[in-house]
C-alpha cells in the first residue's frame, strides 16, 4: 500500500527541514531502511532513511525546498498502485500543517492529520520521531550500555564501528567483547600486519632518493611541535625501548648464508630490511619535519651509521623496501668499504628517511641514538646476546636484542613510534614475513 | 522455618530475663502459627503475654516498657495488623532515640508474618517492608531460609535499636538446616551471597529466593549463570555486596513481593545506579507483584505475585538473550 514519506524531525530542536538531496529518483525501487534523502536540519545534514518500502512514485517536495516536520514530502508505492488520493491529500496538508508542527512533542494521534484514516499502520511508523532510535540517520544518537561505553574506552574500541544487538541497536558488552576479539590477533593492540608488499626492484636499476609527497600540517601538529621545541631544542627526541627474540632472525640469517656463501648477510642487513618492511606499513614515521608541512616518503632510504677512523658517517640504502636481502647486504659492504676510505659521494650519504645506527658489535646492551634531521627516527640497535627468559611458564635460553628508538615528537607521537616498533619487532621475531606476498 | 523462629525466641527469653514476648494469642494458643509454641509453659504468664486485639495499645506498651529497659518483642498476628500500631512503630519507636537527645534507646522487636498468605485477599495479603525501610530510625530484616531465620531473629532481639522483623506467612513450613551451634547468630545489615554466578544478579528477598534459585537453576540449564543475592536486611541495606555483584555481571533483576512502585526494589535499582552504572550492560529490571489490590480469587492471586517464569524472562531480557 502506498504511504507517504513526511519530513522526519532528525534533531531535537528542528521545526523543519530542507530537502538537500535525494538520493533516489522518482521510478527507483526502495528497500526498508534505504537512505532515501539528504535533509539539511537546523544543525548539520543527515540521511533519512526510507520506512516503507517499494518505488518512489512521487517527490512532492524539490532539493533545496523546506518542508515543516510531519509534511508529506515523497510518495513511496507499488509501481501500479494509483496514488492519487495520497497526493490530494499530500498537497491539501503542506500549507495547513505549519502552525500546528513544531519542537515540541506533539501526541501520535495530532501529529498525523496529514495522513488519511486509510494508512492507519504507516501512520505511526513515518511519525516524525522514528529516526532517533539510533540505528536512523547518520549522526543520530547510538544507545550504548554503560559497561559497553566503559570497555571500549579502554580498549580503543571506535564505537562507530560496532553494530549493536541490543534493542534498539544498544551496543551491548558482548557487542565490545567480539569487537575486541576481532580487532587483536595476538598481542594487545599490536597494529595489524597488511601482506608484505614487495614491488620488485629492476635488475640493475639505480635509485635517487625516495619520492615524496608534502602534508599541510595540521594546526594540533604544528602546536606540538611549537610546544616542543621550546622544551627539547630543535628536535625534540623521545626514545622507546623494545627487547627482541632474535633466534629466528639468527638463523634465517644463517640459513641463507649456507645457501649463498657468498651473499655474506649480516644481521644488521636483516634489521635495514625488516626496518624497510615496518616503514612502508607505518608511513608517518617515513617522515620528515619541513617547516609548514610534514614530508611523507615513498621508499625507505635507509641511512646506516658506519664508524670510520675519521668520525661516522651514514651511506644510504637507498628504496631498501624494493631491495633483497643480498642485495642490501652487498651495498652496504660496498658503501661502508667507501665509506672508510672516505669515497662517498655526498648524495650516497645524505637524504636518508631513517637511519639504523647499531653498536652491537661493540657488546653495547642498549643506547639512544641522536637523530639525523630532518629524519623523523633513528634506531639504536644494541647488542644480541643469549638470556634466560620465560616462556609458557619455563625458564629457557633466548637471542635477545635491544632496539630503542628515538622520535622527534614533532612528526611521530609516542603511540605512532611504539606502534612502529611493534611491526618492527614483529617481522623481526618472524622474519618469514619478508618472504611472503 | 516455625521451629527455627521459635527456638530464636526460647533462647533469647532464657538467655536475657529483660527479655518478654506480647501479641494476640501468643501465649495460651501458643500463637496463630504456632510460632510461640511452649512458651508460655516454659517462660511463664509474666514473660509471655496475651493481649486484646489492640494493636495501637500493646505496640505501645512495648515502646514504654523499653524505654524503660526491657526488650520487647511484640508479635503482630500478621502485619498487615501492624497498620493499626503504625504511630506507635513510627512516631514513637523509631524518633525516641533521636528525639530524647539519645537518652532512650528502644531495643524492641515488632515481629510476624508479612506478605501474600493463601486466599487472603487485598487487606491481609501485603508486602509493607518499603513503608517501614523508608524511616529512619527502624531496622527492617526479612529471612528467607530457617537458619537465617533464626541467627537474624536472635541479633534483632540483642539490637539496641527497634527492628521491624518481617517473616513471611507461606514459608512457615519451609524446611532447612540450622547451624546446631550454641549461640549461632547472624550479624543485622549483612547481605547473603545465595549463589555464585557470573552472567546476571538476582536480587531477591523473602518468599522471593526460592523462586529465584529455581529460577537460577532453569537459567543455568541455558547456559546463563546467575548469582543470587538475598540482602536479608533490607535496612540497613548492605548495598556493598550488590555492587560487587553487579562489577561482575553488569545485569540486575529485582525480585520482590511487594508493588513496584515506591518499593524496596526502586530504592536498590536507583542505588545501583548512583554507585555501579559504568558497570551496567542493561537497565536494571524490577519484578514486582501486580500493582493492584491482592486479588481474591485464586487464579488472579497467582498472576499478582511474582513466580519463576517471569524471573527467568526478566533474566533472559537483560542478558540479551
Amino acid at each position: 500500500m502506498a504511504t507517504q514519506v513526511v519530513m522526519p524531525k532528525l534533531s531535537p530542536t528542528m521545526e523543519e527541514g530542507q530537502v538537500a538531496r535525494w538520493l533516489k529518483k522518482e521510478g527507483d525501487k526502495v528497500s526498508m531502511g534505504e537512505p532515501l534523502a539528504e535533509i539539511d536540519t537546523d544543525k548539520a545534514t543527515m540521511e533519512m532513511q526510507a520506512l516503507s518500502a517499494g518505488v518512489l512514485r512521487k517527490v512532492l517536495v524539490k532539493e533545496g525546498e523546506s518542508a515543516p516536520l510531519g509534511q508529506p514530502i515523497a510518495i513511496i508505492g507499488e509501481p501500479d498502485e494509483d496514488i492519487s488520493e495520497l497526493l490530494k491529500s499530500a498537497t491539501a496538508a503542506a500549507p495547513a500543517k505549519e502552525a500546528t508542527e513544531g519542537a515540541t512533542t506533539v501526541p501520535e494521534s495530532d501529529a498525523t492529520p496529514a495522513i488519511e484514516q486509510k494508512q492507519p499502520a504507516e501512520v505511526s511508523q513515518s511519525t516524525p520521531e522514528v529516526p532517533t532510535d539510533g540505528r536512523g540517520a547518520s549522526g543520530g544518537r547510538t544507545p550504548v550500555s554503560p559497561i559497553a561505553a566503559r570497555m571500549a574506552a579502554e580498549a580503543g574500541v571506535d564505537l562507530g564501528r560496532v553494530q549493536g544487538s541490543g534493542p534498539g541497536g544498544r551496543i551491548i558488552k558482548r557487542d565490545i567483547e567480539a569487537a575486541m576479539k576481532e580487532a587483536k590477533p595476538s598481542s594487545a593492540a599490536a597494529p595489524k600486519l597488511r601482506p608484505m608488499a614487495m614491488p620488485k626492484a629492476q635488475p640493475g636499476a639505480v635509485y635517487g632518493p625516495s619520492a615524496y609527497r608534502d602534508e599541510p600540517m595540521s594546526e594540533m601538529r604544528r602546536t606540538i611541535a611549537r610546544r616542543l621545541v621550546t622544551s627539547l631544542g630543535p628536535v625534540p627526541h623521545f626514545f622507546l625501548t623494545t627487547e627482541i627474540e632474535m633466534d629466528r632472525a639468527a638463523d634465517m640469517r644463517q640459513q641463507i648464508n649456507t645457501l649463498y656463501p657468498d651473499a655474506k648477510v649480516s644481521l644488521n642487513d636483516v634489521i635495514i630490511k625488516v626496518v624497510a618492511a615496518a616503514l612502508l606499513q607505518h608511513p608517518q614515521v617515513n617522515a620528515s619535519f619541513q617547516d609548514k608541512t610534514v614530508r611523507y616518503y615513498e621508499h625507505a632510504d635507509i641511512g646506516v651509521a658506519v664508524a670510520t677512523e675519521n668520525g661516522l658517517i651514514t651511506p644510504v640504502v637507498r628504496a631498501a623496501d624494493m631491495k633483497s636481502l643480498i642485495e642490501i647486504a652487498a651495498e652496504v659492504r660496498e658503501l661502508a668499504g667507501r665509506a672508510r676510505e672516505r669515497k662517498l659521494k655526498p648524495e650516497e650519504y645524505m637524504g636518508a628517511t631513517f637511519s639504523i645506527s647499531n653498536l652491537g658489535m661493540f657488546g653495547i646492551d642498549e643506547f639512544t641514538a641522536v637523530i639525523n634531521p630532518p629524519e623523523a627516527a633513528i634506531l639504536a640497535i644494541g647488542a644480541m646476546t643469549p638470556k634466560p627468559v620465560v616462556r609458557e611458564g619455563e625458564v629457557t635460553i633466548r637471542q635477545i636484542m635491544r632496539a630503542t628508538m628515538s622520535c622527534d615528537h614533532r612528526v611521530v607521537d609516542g603511540a605512532v613510534g611504539a606502534q612502529f616498533l611493534q611491526t618492527f619487532k614483529q617481522i623481526l621475531e618472524n622474519p618469514l614475513y619478508l618472504f611472503l606476498g | 522455618m516455625r521451629d527455627a523462629l521459635n527456638d530464636a525466641l526460647r533462647e533469647e527469653l532464657a538467655r536475657d530475663p529483660d527479655v518478654f514476648l506480647m501479641g494476640e494469642e501468643v501465649a495460651e494458643y501458643q500463637g496463630a502459627y504456632k510460632v510461640t509454641r511452649g512458651l508460655l509453659e516454659e517462660f511463664g504468664a509474666k514473660r509471655v503475654i496475651d493481649t486484646p486485639i489492640t494493636e495501637l495499645g500493646f505496640a505501645g506498651l512495648g515502646v514504654g516498657a523499653a524505654m524503660a529497659g526491657l526488650r520487647p518483642i511484640i508479635e503482630f498476628m500478621t502485619f498487615n495488623f501492624s497498620i493499626l500500631a503504625t504511630d506507635q512503630i513510627i512516631n514513637s519507636a523509631a524518633k525516641m532515640l533521636y528525639m530524647s537527645g539519645g537518652q532512650f534507646k528502644i531495643p524492641i522487636v515488632f515481629r510476624g508474618p508479612g506478605g501474600s498468605a493463601y486466599q487472603v485477599s487485598s487487606q491481609h495479603s501485603q508486602a509493607l517492608e518499603s513503608w517501614y525501610a523508608y524511616f529512619p530510625g527502624l531496622k527492617v530484616v526479612m529471612p528467607s531460609t530457617p537458619a537465617d531465620a533464626k541467627g537474624l531473629l536472635k541479633s534483632a532481639i540483642r539490637d539496641d535499636d527497634p527492628v521491624i522483623f518481617i517473616e513471611q506467612e507461606r514459608m512457615y513450613g519451609m524446611k532447612g538446616e540450622v547451624p546446631e551451634e550454641d549461640d549461632f547468630t547472624i550479624p543485622l545489615g549483612v547481605a547473603d551471597v545465595k549463589r555464585e554466578g557470573t552472567d546476571a544478579t538476582i536480587i531477591a528477598r523473602s518468599l522471593l529466593v526460592p523462586a529465584a534459585l529455581k529460577a537460577a537453576e532453569e537459567l543455568q540449564k541455558e547456559g546463563i549463570n546467575c548469582e543470587v543475592i538475598d540482602p536479608r536486611t533490607i535496612r540497613p541495606l548492605d548495598i556493598e555486596t550488590i555492587i560487587e555483584s553487579v562489577k561482575k555481571t553488569n545485569r540486575v533483576v529485582i525480585a520482590e513481593e511487594s508493588h513496584p512502585f515506591c518499593g524496596v526494589g526502586g530504592e536498590i535499582s536507583a542505588e545501583i545506579h548512583e554507585q555501579a552504572f559504568d558497570y551496567l550492560d542493561a537497565p536494571v529490571k524490577r519484578v514486582s507483584a501486580a500493582d493492584v489490590p491482592m486479588p481474591y480469587a485464586k487464579n488472579l492471586e497467582k498472576l499478582a505475585i511474582p513466580d519463576v517464569p517471569q524471573i527467568v524472562a526478566a533474566v533472559k531480557e537483560v542478558a540479551y538473550v
